[in-house]
């Protein structure tokens, strides 16, 4: 049975959401107060939920950055251990530089919340192998600060190491603009493709009853 | 002493909150404004009277912390 660590911060709100989620796949958890300094033992994935770390205060993920427990989360993913950032979780990853590139608020400045159809660019990484290259998923999205930024060298490089997991579109599949981002990005990984964000929120999607189940092919992806 | 810290949105990365500014600006027919960058002001209270150490350590702050130099350029004024 894998385990499943879930980071908690001041301000984070989908850490129950996260666990829930991840029990219904049958893995074990444990939430992780941000002051702890190791990661349990037999994590076997660490996820950095959504919400509001610090109030998203200076910028979204800044301060959550120095928290105590992320030196411990990079050493694990430096040591090749799987680390998932959803939503604020991403915003806090590419503070750390465990992920590139940077998320802007979103170019209409509002706070969309919604569901919203992507598509799967890359299923060359465990998070999205359990998904078809160019499926649609329809994931729900509901954030402020999801434009994601990246200077054009990084981007081709991200793009020929195959990095790029999401990308917004309509049911077809064509791209489309939601919140500003370059070529419409929702999700990337590291180089090494152990390390994952996205905006969208995954756990949200497991249930026909709240309006979509495609998340779950996703989080089967980590813990196969 | 003390240090201010401006930090702004690099040139050529879209600012959405500059532009949100400017647009309002031209519905309320303010004239002639032809670009508007938004950005923050952090205000820091040192306690050393050293020009060249303040800047050294604000500069570190400003790099690891206050700003994002993925996506920000700083200034930094001392007084």
């Amino acid at each position: 049975m894998k385990h499943v660590a879930i980071l908690q911060f001041p301000g984070t709100n989908c850490d129950l959401d996260t666990k829930y989620a991840f029990e219904k796949l049958g893995c074990t958890t444990s939430i992780v107060w941000h002051k702890e300094r190791e990661l349990p033992s037999n994590a076997d994935l660490v996820v950095v939920p959504g919400g509001f770390s610090y109030g998203d205060y200076l910028r979204s993920g800044a301060i959550a950055k120095f928290s105590p427990i992320m030196s411990a989360v990079e050493e694990f993913a430096n040591n090749g251990g799987k680390v998932l950032g959803i939503c604020n979780g991403f915003q806090i990853l590419t503070e750390v530089g465990l992920l590139p590139g940077a998320l802007k608020r979103n170019i209409g400045l509002h706070f969309i919340s919604k569901f919203q159809t992507m598509k799967v660019v890359n299923n060359t990484n465990d998070f999205l192998q359990k998904c078809d290259k160019d499926e649609v998923l329809n994931i729900p999205i509901a954030h402020a600060d999801g434009n994601y930024y990246i200077d054009e060298e990084s981007f081709k490089e991200l793009e020929s190491n195959e990095q790029i997991l999401l990308r917004y579109s309509n049911e077809k599949g064509e791209p489309v603009v939601v919140n500003g981002s370059v070529t419409s990005i929702a999700g990337v990984c590291n180089k090494n493709k152990n390390v994952f964000g996205l905006m969208p929120h995954p756990e949200r999607a497991l249930e026909t009853i709240l309006g979509s189940t495609d998340g779950i092919k996703m989080l089967e992806g980590l813990i196969a | 002493m003390t240090a201010i810290v401006n930090i702004f949105l690099k040139q050529g990365v879209l600012d959405p909150q500059g532009k949100a500014i400017h647009h309002a600006l031209d519905a309320m027919n303010f004239e002639g404004v032809e670009d508007v960058r938004m950005g923050k002001q952090i205000v820091l209270k040192l306690s050393t009277n050293n020009k060249e150490e303040a800047q050294k350590e604000v500069e570190k702050m400003a790099e690891e912390i206050l700003a994002n130099t993925v996506i920000e350029d700083y200034t930094i004024e001392l007084i």
